[in-house]
């Protein structure tokens, strides 16, 4: 080593980052996953219990909204993916140079705003006495107000529109390296632009696509203010499970339980992701 | 002999600026055509509207007779082997040479023994299953071209596919690309800004400048029978002298800036007084030469040797302070040149060439 | 295909249109909350009963304006001070991370480097059950070995800014060392060879250096402190942040007043974001 002044940085960087990651991050998870086998016995009193867990698989309304919440975060990371790739494509690709960085800008701003405002912004818009609601009757395209939020589509569409950004950034940043000449030499060679699409753009933006994937999966599957606010009452979305459990119920145990399981299934399905496109965390995350 | 590409005063205006100003030349097939010009000089803006990237603003273009103009690029029978070659990087050396094969539709086994056939060719037989980043510098411009000619185009257009290469690799892939076109018989057209790249591969040459052809011709044409004085300072090393001409009759007569007078060749005889250039190759100049008769003579000083083996040259200074190079043959003759030395230099007017400025 | 290739026109108009559709769809609900901020109307929906600032100066008792709603006034001040606390926080604490990351090695520095990017991949709603978890176990075991009650441990302000630091810190991280990535080694070498101590050579140099993403790293966690919601919810004590307030309000019906709340936030927020954006401009 080169003398004692080296060891001092190293000591100064390290501990306030072990302090956080254990102090905030490791041992609360453990602490979660203790809890979720703790229960009481008949007799009231505290005890190691699997029933936490049991009572998940016992009640159907459980594991239904459990692989219901995994099954609509997965369409909304399909649904995101798919209206980001033409927009992130044109401002690459297609737009003037000039208009490119303004069409950026204009992109990330709704995103800085509080989610919750932007879903207040739809509540507005769609709701029954909403202003789509007026116009439509207005123009005379319906005569009763037509209730358009609290259904699962609508919950859908908030939830695409509130991850949109972190599927649109990772792919324009991958696009950018996506060198025109490939696209010309792939032309140049014959192929429609469906297979430019396929052959080209697509495998060249994977780590992008991965990325992208997994954060908005993570952030629908965890997402409570969405689903709450736009799905109403029958949305059915797991979190809500859990903050019934903390809140409502003031079982905590079973909170624990189901926080672990939702845990689980969003590592469960990043690693697969990650082993089906064939990347790790640490570069997916720069 | 037919022709594979006829361009018609082609014009391409971006705005203001005019990038290629009304061109016109023919490739007869089966040719290697060259088109050498400095960088800005709307070279690479000439190769992608023969490629379709790009529209003229007037002219007529003509593959095989046929009018080019609307026709996109993934319809002409062109193809082009890009600068930095865009060989796909998600795919493989077979995958890369059958995409546009795969494009037109045709079976996979067909496929397979095409890139065979054309790997063998390019002399890389086995590296199908290779990817794009083990393959070096020089494989790769391979499989850039191989990717092009199994599609049997009619013209290949390369865009200075061998500026990413270094020097050594450079010199052997002219005598490679060279003997591949021989090889094929297909007509290449290859742009650089590289004059030997031009000189060593082509069968003819267009000289680019601002726009406008120059001259179009041989490589021997080019270098020994230069018709501009751009020509004359691009293509190969010139010494120049600015004067005045004193007598036009079959050689001109100057009058350097130094005094000194030459007699040179030039395309046409000008009035007494006209300023013009003379440019002299520095191989042209003798050293200390032992018959004089009809010679230009004049004295310099050495001031430097500059020893590359068979192109070794000094360089020397005229009195007025007016450098010259001239080439140092090794034959041992002039080993006792020092650096400081005087020596007399002779050239025959056949060889000096006059413009008018 | 892309601006070399010659398009077709139908191609790039409806393209165009469709990204004009897209804009539309992205600004829609931000327009009409703005608009609707106006209306001198006593709900937040059509129709348009004329221009008034009802909703931003009304001193009551009918419509309370947002500047005498002592409510959401205290709210947005705790926002401000949850934000601050949590920007320095994990400013300090992302820096000492990012270059313990780039410039340390360490045994087991990988599985740390994996522990820190942990957060990116954890619901916002477990970090908060679990650090409430926590809190609470530790809370207890305190009262019940020394009989003192400490407050931190249970919700309140303090385990906000815990809980939102504990993963903002971890894109803060991410921020720094990206630029770190591109910083010359050399340079701090150099420092050194002139006397400069390791400390000094980080602090004059490098620090120096990494201004502009450290900054940058500091509003975005701002923000994104100023906004969270899945993780304070759990945490939240007898004083809640803006985001909680508005989602109570608006979860239980609601008058103009958020709208106009809203405004003020999307017009804060472009502000601070066009600051940010200027910032890592200028640092290219």
């Amino acid at each position: 080593m080169m003398g004692n002044g080296f060891r001092i940085t190293f000591w100064l960087f390290l501990s306030p980052v072990l302090l956080w990651l254990f102090l905030l991050i490791v041992i609360p998870h453990i602490d979660l996953l203790l809890l979720s086998f703790r229960g009481e016995s008949d007799m009231g009193d505290p005890i190691w219990t699997l029933q936490n867990y049991k009572n998940f698989f016992i009640e159907p309304i459980y594991w239904y909204t459990f692989l219901r919440t995994a099954l609509y975060a997965m369409i909304t990371t399909f649904c995101t993916f798919i209206l980001a790739l033409p927009v992130s494509f044109y401002i690459v690709k297609l737009a003037r140079p000039r208009t490119r960085g303004f069409l950026t800008v204009l992109l990330l701003l709704p995103f800085w705003v509080s989610e919750l405002v932007r879903v207040y912004g739809w509540m507005i818009l769609l709701r029954e006495s909403g202003v789509f609601n007026y116009f439509m009757l207005k123009m005379g395209i319906i005569d009763q107000p037509i209730e358009m939020l609290y259904n699962d589509i609508t919950m859908i569409m908030g939830l695409v529109y509130t991850s949109m950004l972190f599927m649109v950034v990772p792919l324009i940043s991958v696009m950018e390296s996506l060198d025109d000449s490939l696209i010309e030499a792939a032309h140049d060679l014959e192929a429609s632009r469906f297979d430019i699409l396929r052959t080209i753009i697509i495998p060249h933006c994977k780590p992008g696509i991965t990325s992208g994937s997994i954060v908005v999966f993570m952030l629908a599957l965890g997402n409570y203010l969405t689903p709450n606010l736009m799905g109403g009452k029958n949305s059915l979305w797991f979190t809500e499970q859990i903050y019934n459990q903390f809140i409502a119920s003031f079982n905590w145990n079973q909170g624990a339980a189901f926080g672990f399981l939702l845990l689980v299934l969003s590592s469960v399905i990043i690693w697969v992701g990650l082993k089906v496109t064939r990347q790790n965390l640490g570069e997916v995350a720069s | 002999m037919t022709n594979d590409l006829s361009v018609r005063n082609i014009v391409r205006k971006f705005g203001d600026f005019t990038a290629v100003d009304d061109v016109s030349f023919d490739v007869p097939q089966g040719s290697f055509f060259s088109i050498l010009g400095p960088s800005g000089c709307g070279k690479t803006t000439l190769l992608r509207m023969i490629a379709g990237f790009d529209e003229p603003t007037a002219g007529t273009l003509t593959i095989r007779d046929q009018d080019m103009r609307g026709v996109p690029p993934n319809k002409r029978p062109v193809n082009l082997v890009f600068q930095h070659l865009a060989l796909f990087p998600m795919m493989n050396v077979v995958e890369n040479i059958g995409f546009g094969l795969k494009r037109r539709g045709m079976s996979s086994a067909e496929i397979s023994k095409r890139c065979v056939a054309i790997l063998e060719r390019v002399d890389l037989p086995g590296y199908g299953k290779k990817r794009i980043d083990q393959l070096s510098g020089g494989q790769k411009q391979r499989v850039a071209i191989a990717r092009c000619l199994v599609m049997e185009p009619s013209v290949l257009l390369l865009d200075e596919p061998l500026g990413a290469l270094d020097l050594k690799l450079r010199e052997q892939m002219k005598v490679e690309l060279k003997k591949l076109q021989a090889n094929v018989g297909t007509t290449f057209i290859y742009i650089t800004h590289d004059q030997s790249e031009a000189l060593v591969m082509s069968d003819r040459i267009a000289v680019m400048n601002e726009g406008r052809f120059e001259q179009v011709g041989s490589p021997r044409e080019l270098y020994n029978d230069p018709r501009t004085p751009f020509v004359a300072r691009f293509v190969g090393d010139n010494n120049s002298w600015s004067g005045e001409v004193e007598e036009s009759a079959e050689y001109t007569t100057i009058c350097t800036s130094e005094g000194l007078h030459f007699r040179a060749r030039s395309h046409r005889s000008y009035k007494s007084g006209t300023r013009v250039d003379l440019f002299l190759r520095p191989e042209a100049l003798r050293i200390e030469p032992k018959d004089l008769t009809g010679l230009n003579t004049f004295k310099v000083s050495v001031k430097a040797i500059l020893f590359d083996g068979a192109n070794s040259r000094l360089l020397t200074v005229m009195p007025g302070g007016h450098e010259l190079l001239v080439n140092l043959p090794q034959n041992r003759q002039f080993d006792h040149i020092e650096p400081g030395a005087s020596i007399t230099l002779g050239w025959h007017p056949d060889s000096g060439l006059c413009f008018k400025v | 295909m892309i601006r070399s290739l010659p398009n077709s026109k139908p191609y790039t108009w409806s393209f165009n249109l469709f990204i004009i559709a897209y804009f539309t769809f992205l600004f829609a609900p931000l327009a009409v909350t703005c608009i609707l901020a106006f209306n001198d109307s006593n709900f937040p929906s059509m129709p348009w009963n004329g221009f008034s600032l009802d909703w931003f100066t009304s001193p009551g008792p009918e419509r309370v304006g947002i500047f005498h709603d002592d409510q959401n006034l205290r709210s947005i001040w705790t926002s401000f001070q949850t934000a601050f606390y949590v920007a320095i926080l994990s400013t300090v604490v992302g820096t000492c991370s990012a270059f313990l990351f780039e410039q340390e090695e360490f045994p087991f520095k990988k599985s740390l480097y994996f522990l820190m990017l942990a957060p990116l991949v954890i619901p916002g709603v477990i970090l908060g059950i679990s650090l409430l978890l926590a809190a609470n176990t530790a809370g207890t075991f305190f009262e019940e070995s020394f009989g003192i009650d400490v407050g931190i441990f249970r919700p309140s302000f303090w385990l906000v800014v815990l809980g939102q630091f504990s993963f903002i810190t971890t894109f803060v991280t991410l921020v720094v060392s990206a630029r770190l990535k591109k910083f010359d080694n050399s340079l701090e070498e150099a420092a050194m060879i002139l006397g400069a101590t390791r400390l000094e050579a980080i602090w004059f140099v490098t620090l120096r250096y990494l201004r502009p993403a450290v900054i940058g790293a500091a509003a975005v966690a701002f923000l994104m402190s100023f906004e969270n919601f899945n993780t304070t919810l759990f945490l939240v004590g007898s004083e809640p942040t803006l985001p909680i307030n508005l989602y109570l309000q608006v979860r239980d019906g609601s008058t103009p007043v958020i709208n106009s709340i809203s405004l003020l936030l999307i017009s804060g927020t472009s502000i601070l974001a066009l600051f940010n954006l200027y910032f890592s401009k200028k640092e290219d």
